[in-house]
């Protein structure tokens, strides 16, 4: 594989636990300077290849390359490559942030006065020079999470791993980590990072792998994704709750397609190839039934209706988990 | 290429830098630790302070109700059965640490690192002993004012010192490997129902002789007795020797024993460890 285009390549990455694969198959490509979103529901295995990938786990099929140096025969190389940012704050809660920082430049080998000195860049880049003396357990999540990117950031390394970055972080926290994450990779640093949530997915990423129980089951940009499950939809949101069945029956007719509807919100979507003429003929079949409507609108599927329809997962309840169970049926 | 010097890859250099490396990155963990009393020294004079209390207690609350079997002053039987608990009450102090770190992520970000895999364990190892030295010379300070003394020869005082710390040494082990196994509060609890039996069922506070006849043979064979009748006898104070083997035995047993929990408990750490990553 070519190391000079790909910062990660996996192929066919397997890991066992007895008789139960946490991981098959598992191929993944992550173009150089770009952030790949890996994308699964709980238990799904993004924390598994995240494990492999940054050799603190040993995979027992296939082979992965992390900045060009193989991970089975080469991990203190590939050490020397990546950053990880795990799921819990790895920082020590007594020390200050600048020690924190400091303490793993030392372990990274820079010697005390560099590794003191890349600390009081990091807090600045990251912005927490005006907190960098105090203990780490008074600060916020967000804080911590910073934090955290920066002691992965020390060595400046290629290739970053984030492991759900923002679970458990408020909006603004988030929004924090967002930004910073942004900053590292207009700096040239390639992402790898997992998420449970569309949206982080859909801001951060460039290209999206859908994982589910330990394969890759999609892959694409974002954008991609959307197109997959069936292009734009129709929403009617009604004006009161009897007509939904009717309108469901109108749109059902126009579209050629299966209905849903979520009586809680008024609201009936269908999938539609031929866009606007099939808007405007929604539109007039309700006004010749006279059914009042409270709003009307052309919309492309959201990232929740795609990733529900690639994994699968009916038992969510909530009811974007059903319009999307009922899109796939088509 | 001379900027490969600050961070060369570990695998490809000498045997001679590697050990250079353990020994700067053992010691970058242990500076952690020091750090942290220098952060919360509230904390580490409170730990400090609990062995001290428990001398006060068990010398002067208890000690009027103590007689020592063939005589003796109660506080100079009391000194190295306190000298003893303060060694394994420590171990406490591993386990809560090892745990913690393992379920915050601490130790997976030191292993997704290029330092040397062993100083986790070593800084671990180091700062515990530190803080056992100190506490153990402090409790010594404490005895020294109440009226104990060693009675031997300075170089069976300093063998005794020995002892009680090789017992630390050994127990350093046994609590990484219980911190490693048992995240977060369990470990801590776990360690309080092994720290108590452990460290009451002995000679440490009672002669065993006092004890029916079976639980004083357990008391006897427990490793922390053999600890606590050798270094009695190294520091001349009262209450060493008896019938049995084991008890005549003590100061070769107070060898024996923490050897044969390191040479248990370091293969398990090791084991440990490793299979973190499988």
């Amino acid at each position: 594989m070519d190391s000079t285009e790909f910062a990660v390549t996996a192929q066919s990455l397997g890991k066992r636990y007895g008789k139960a694969w946490a991981l098959k198959d598992f191929n993944l490509n992550v173009r150089r300077g770009t952030v790949c979103g890996l994308l699964g529901p709980n238990g799904a295995g993004k924390t598994t290849s995240v494990r492999i990938l940054t050799t603190l786990l040993r995979h027992d099929e296939g082979s992965a390359r992390v900045a060009g140096y193989d991970i089975a025969t080469q991990g203190v190389q590939v050490r020397h490559q990546i950053g990880l940012v795990g799921q819990n704050a790895a920082v020590d809660e007594v020390l200050s942030g600048r020690q924190n920082l400091e303490m793993f430049g030392r372990l990274y080998h820079l010697g005390a006065r560099r590794a003191g000195r890349r600390a009081d860049e990091l807090l600045e880049q990251f912005r927490l020079t005006d907190t960098g003396k105090k203990a780490v357990s008074a600060y916020s999540g967000g804080m911590r999470r910073r934090l955290d990117l920066a002691a992965s950031m020390i060595l400046s390394p290629p290739v970053l791993f984030l492991d759900e970055p923002t679970t458990g972080l408020d909006p603004r926290s988030r929004n924090e980590v967002w930004g910073a994450v942004r900053g590292l990779v207009s700096g040239g640093t390639t992402v790898l990072l997992t998420t449970q949530y569309l949206e982080e997915a859909d801001q951060l990423a460039d290209r999206i792998s859908v994982i589910d129980s330990g394969t890759v089951v999609a892959e694409g940009t974002p954008g991609d994704l959307k197109t997959q499950i069936g292009g734009d939809r129709i929403d009617v949101v009604a004006h009161d709750t009897e007509t939904l069945e009717e309108i469901a029956r109108i749109m059902e007719r126009v579209a050629g397609g299966q209905s849903s509807v979520e009586s809680d919100t008024r609201r009936v979507s269908v999938g539609v190839d031929n866009r606007v003429p099939a808007l405007t003929e929604v539109a007039r079949a309700l006004e010749s039934a006279g059914i009042a409507v409270e709003d009307i609108a052309l919309r492309r599927p959201t990232l929740d209706e795609v990733f529900l329809y690639l994994t699968g997962d009916g038992t969510d309840s909530s009811n974007t988990s059903e319009t999307a169970q009922e899109a796939s049926v088509r | 290429m001379n900027d490969t010097k600050i961070a060369a890859p570990v695998g490809s250099r000498s045997a001679g830098d590697r050990l250079r490396w353990a020994l700067v990155d053992g010691w970058t963990v242990t500076r952690r630790d020091l750090l942290h009393w220098a952060r919360q020294p509230g904390q580490l004079i409170a730990g400090l302070l609990f062995p001290v209390v428990m001398v006060l207690m068990f010398g002067f609350l208890f000690g009027g109700a103590m007689i020592v079997p063939g005589g003796g002053n109660y506080r100079e039987f009391l000194m190295p059965g306190m000298f003893a608990m303060a060694m394994v009450f420590g171990i406490g102090e591993t386990v809560t640490a090892v745990a913690h770190d393992a379920s915050r992520g601490v130790t997976d970000r030191f292993r997704s690192m290029p330092m040397a895999p062993s100083a986790v364990v070593v800084g671990r190892c180091v700062a515990d002993m530190l803080k056992s030295t100190i506490t153990l010379f402090l409790l010594i300070g404490c005895g020294l004012l109440m009226g104990w003394q060693w009675n031997g020869t300075a170089g069976e005082a300093a063998t005794g010192i020995g002892l009680l710390l090789l017992l630390r040494f050994s127990l350093v082990w046994m609590g990484i490997y219980v911190g490693l196994v048992m995240r977060g509060e369990s470990a801590i609890m776990a360690v309080h129902t092994l720290e108590f039996p452990l460290g009451f069922l002995s000679n440490a506070f009672v002669a065993t002789a006092t004890m029916p006849l079976w639980l004083g043979t357990i008391a006897d064979w427990n490793p922390l007795s053999s600890t606590v009748a050798a270094t009695r006898e190294l520091f001349g104070n009262p209450g060493w020797g008896g019938d049995s083997w084991i008890v005549q035995n003590a100061i070769l047993m107070a060898v024996v024993w923490p050897l044969i929990i390191v040479a248990i408990f370091f293969p398990l750490c090791v084991q440990r460890f490793r299979r973190l990553g499988q």
